[in-house]
């Protein structure tokens, strides 16, 4: 790997203030509050940003662009389903659930259905998801960081979760929200000021795109000579008679090879492919290799109308039933606060949302390589090389590392706060040390995890993910904000139900990957089917266990519905963590905005 | 239920003067007494002292009486509490499923019509394919505003709610 110095002065721009702004802020931590929700201090705008920091991870600094390449007009659907969450979250529970004053997820589902069993079924489940989420950051990270300095890939997984940590423990919540902040607007800048110089460059017409125009419907083409690494085994489609010099991993020399139309090719790691000019690009099976079905969205018939709904869905629920999002919204002052904050996240996302795709779509013109190798992940970090020769290429492209290490910083710190809350209120007293020994536990099974896995292990799709959460969570969350008739058996049902569809799913998807990709598509886009499933299975329980009903479901359901001004808000756990209102009078340093 | 609220208002006793042992800027409000005349020599006779007056600082029908007393029904659950935020409740619900029909359906047609008019979405507004303006810029203005319509709604129901109370 060649030393870019503009990328490793990026991360060292990006690692200091993030920790000097964590440091700063966690000088007033010093209360359970604190550290759990922020005193409940933090305003709609802050809150926002945050919120935004947190929830635009490496799947959306890097990935969209990526899918875009990949996937063109149906990889769209993405950030639509990303942003549209938090309106469902909006609409549903984001009041309500701030005035439950539950510190943590499975803390509100006790208050609300009364059952223990119930609130430690869901601790496990937020831990899994949580660390799931996780490890493919400190993954990223390494990798990420491995391409700009000549280090192996846990040394950056190891600097991540060092810093993280180093912050989560100095201040919890407290220390992260303005970090969280700063990161969002950090990572708005990293990736606009390169779309719009580049944008500059190809409207210009000073470099026009190697591989042909988007308009013409023929797959991209190599302009030029071009040789591709292949740094993991792909598996790529040939559309048409692809003359190809092939050398095999430890060959000195390579022959050449004619790829007829049609056919499926294995690429083993460590080959490489010299493509003569003019030769159309082979994509890696599942990308969309002609331009014209890359415009269009829905050209892949009936399935991919279906895969395409069921995106949409999980993505809408997903977003509702991420604990990491969700434990942000209890540090709101009241449940007005958090219905804002919704709003203004939509406003941060919508902006962000414009560049990624921008740019996915002009790196299918710049660089048609990375469909090759199957890496279209770092065609954000590309892009500025591909696009500018010499010295500015470099400082755009160390601008978007920049982006891309907050984004790793941010979500992971999220992550470790939100597990690390969990787990000091449910297997610990909750109190500050327990707090402190909490985040150092999760950080270092997220950090054993990430480097005995290899990457490839865990190649959990986003869709994948978000409809995890989406089977589990997202009902308990509506149906409990919404209907009194729920009940703590109910709940615990859709969730077997919904986890276990997904989870079922999701070892379908991986055997078939190993044998020949033949799963359905719902397998493989599990939400239109296990969301449903998971909804229907909580009522009917729920019905079935009429009895199960938490006698005080009047009182709680005041509680969560009561305008705030009657001040019907308590924190729960009063008693064992103190007021937070009287914190709040006697503490210092509140935070604005 | 809040402590210091039952303490003043117990067995409907007025509470003590606010203002005792305090800076208390705002003057009283008192006859206005006619000026002095300055060419006016002779003091004039001593005349008799204003008459007392009585001076009431604050309004005992102040408006946390019945707010307490609407509280307390809210948080006793009589039938009257109840129904009123259940009412409440329906309301917002209702609300938040319209908007969210709204959003399910613009968006849900998308697909449906991209799929059996391939045409329409291939269609080019200043040169850019009528579906990625659909897909990629639209959607998200559409969000933000079906959510500041929300938040307006919701935060207007909660403020009648309050008002209700409170009258």
């Amino acid at each position: 790997m060649q030393l870019n110095p503009w990328a490793l002065t990026a991360v060292v721009l990006v690692a200091v203030p993030t920790f000097y702004l964590g440091h700063r802020s966690s000088r007033f931590a010093s209360s359970t509050h604190d550290f759990l929700v922020a005193r409940r201090t933090v305003r709609a705008r802050r809150n926002a940003a945050a919120v935004s920091g947190e929830y635009l991870s490496a799947a959306s600094f890097l990935g969209v662009a990526g899918i875009v390449l990949k996937e063109g007009a149906n990889g769209l659907w993405y950030p639509i389903g990303f942003t549209a969450g938090y309106l469902a979250l909006m609409l549903f529970v984001a009041a309500p659930l701030r005035r439950s004053g539950a510190y943590t997820l499975p803390d509100f589902l006790e208050a609300r259905l009364g059952s223990v069993v119930l609130r430690r079924f869901a601790t496990a489940f937020v831990v899994f998801i949580g660390v799931l989420y996780l490890v493919p950051q400190l993954q990223g990270a390494g990798l990420a960081v491995s391409t700009v300095l000549p280090w192996p890939t846990w040394v950056g997984a190891l600097v991540v979760t060092v810093l993280v940590a180093l912050n989560v423990i100095g201040g919890g919540m407290r220390a992260i929200t303005v970090v969280q902040a700063f990161q969002y607007w950090l990572k708005l800048f990293a990736i606009a000021i390169p779309a719009f110089v580049l944008s500059a460059v190809f409207l210009s017409g000073a470099k026009p795109g190697p591989a042909g125009p988007l308009g013409s419907p023929a797959p991209p083409t190599f302009a030029t000579e071009t040789t591709v690494d292949i740094q993991t085994d792909v598996v790529l489609e040939v559309s048409t008679l692809t003359p190809v010099h092939v050398q095999e991993p430890g060959a000195a020399t390579s022959h050449l090879v004619a790829w007829v139309s049609g056919a499926t090719e294995h690429v083993a790691k460590g080959t490489k492919l010299t493509f003569p000019e003019g030769t159309t690009t082979p994509v890696v099976s599942g990308a969309t290799a002609a331009n014209a079905d890359w415009l269009r969205p829905g050209a892949g018939g009936l399935t991919d109308l279906l895969q395409t709904y069921s995106l949409i869905l999980a993505l809408c629920f997903g977003t509702m039933g991420l604990p990491h999002v969700l434990v942000r919204f209890y540090t709101n002052p009241d449940g007005k606060a958090a219905r804002r904050t919704t709003v203004h996240v939509l406003l941060l996302l919508g902006l962000f949302y414009l560049f990624p795709m921008l740019l996915g779509a002009m790196s299918r013109m710049y660089e048609p390589q990375l469909l090759v190798t199957g890496r279209t992940d770092a065609a954000v970090l590309m892009l500025p090389s591909a696009m500018l020769s010499g010295l500015g290429g470099q400082i755009l492209g160390g601008v978007t590392m920049a982006g891309a290490f907050a984004a790793f910083l941010s979500t992971s710190s999220g992550l470790l706060v939100s597990l690390a809350g969990v787990v000091s209120t449910d297997l610990f007293k909750g109190r500050v040390s327990h707090f402190r020994t909490a985040a150092g536990m999760v950080a270092v099974l997220g950090l054993a995890v990430a480097l005995v896995l290899r990457p490839t292990d865990l190649s959990i799709s986003v869709g994948m993910s978000f409809a995890l959460a989406a089977s589990t969570f997202s009902p308990l969350l509506v149906l409990g904000v919404w209907w009194r008739g729920l009940t703590w058996p109910g709940a615990l049902a859709g969730m077997i139900i919904g986890g276990g569809l997904v989870l079922t799913a999701l070892a379908v998807t991986t055997v078939s990957g190993y044998t020949g990709g033949w799963a359905p598509w719902f397998a493989v886009q599990p939400g239109l089917i296990t969301v449903p499933a998971a909804f229907v299975g909580t009522i009917l329980v729920s019905l079935a266990t009429r009895s199960g009903r938490p006698g005080d479901v009047n009182s709680v359901m005041l509680r969560l519905h009561a305008p705030d001004p009657l001040g019907f808000m308590r924190d729960r756990a009063v008693d064992r963590f103190g007021q937070a209102d009287e914190r709040v009078r006697s503490g210092r340093g509140r935070h604005r905005k | 239920m809040n402590g210091e609220d039952v303490h003043h208002r117990a067995g409907g006793v007025r509470e003590p003067d606010p203002t005792l042992g305090k800076n208390f800027h705002v003057p009283a409000p008192v006859e206005s007494v006619p000026p002095a005349r300055e060419p006016e020599p002779p003091p004039p006779p001593p005349v008799k002292p204003p008459k007392r007056q009585r001076v009431v600082l604050a309004d005992p029908r102040s408006r946390s009486t019945p707010t307490l007393r609407a509280r307390v029904e809210l948080e006793e659950q009589t039938s009257w509490g109840e129904a009123l935020i259940k009412d409440l409740v329906k309301r917002q619900m209702r609300t938040a499923l319209l908007l969210g029909l709204l959003v399910l359906v613009a968006f849900g047609s998308l697909p449906l019509i991209f799929y059996l008019s391939p045409g329409f979405a291939a269609r080019r507004v200043i040169g850019v394919p009528l579906a990625w303006l659909f897909l990629g810029i639209l959607p998200f203005p559409l969000l933000l505003l079906v959510g500041l319509t929300y938040n307006r709604l919701a935060e207007g129901h909660e403020r009648d709610f309050v008002d209700m109370i409170e009258s």
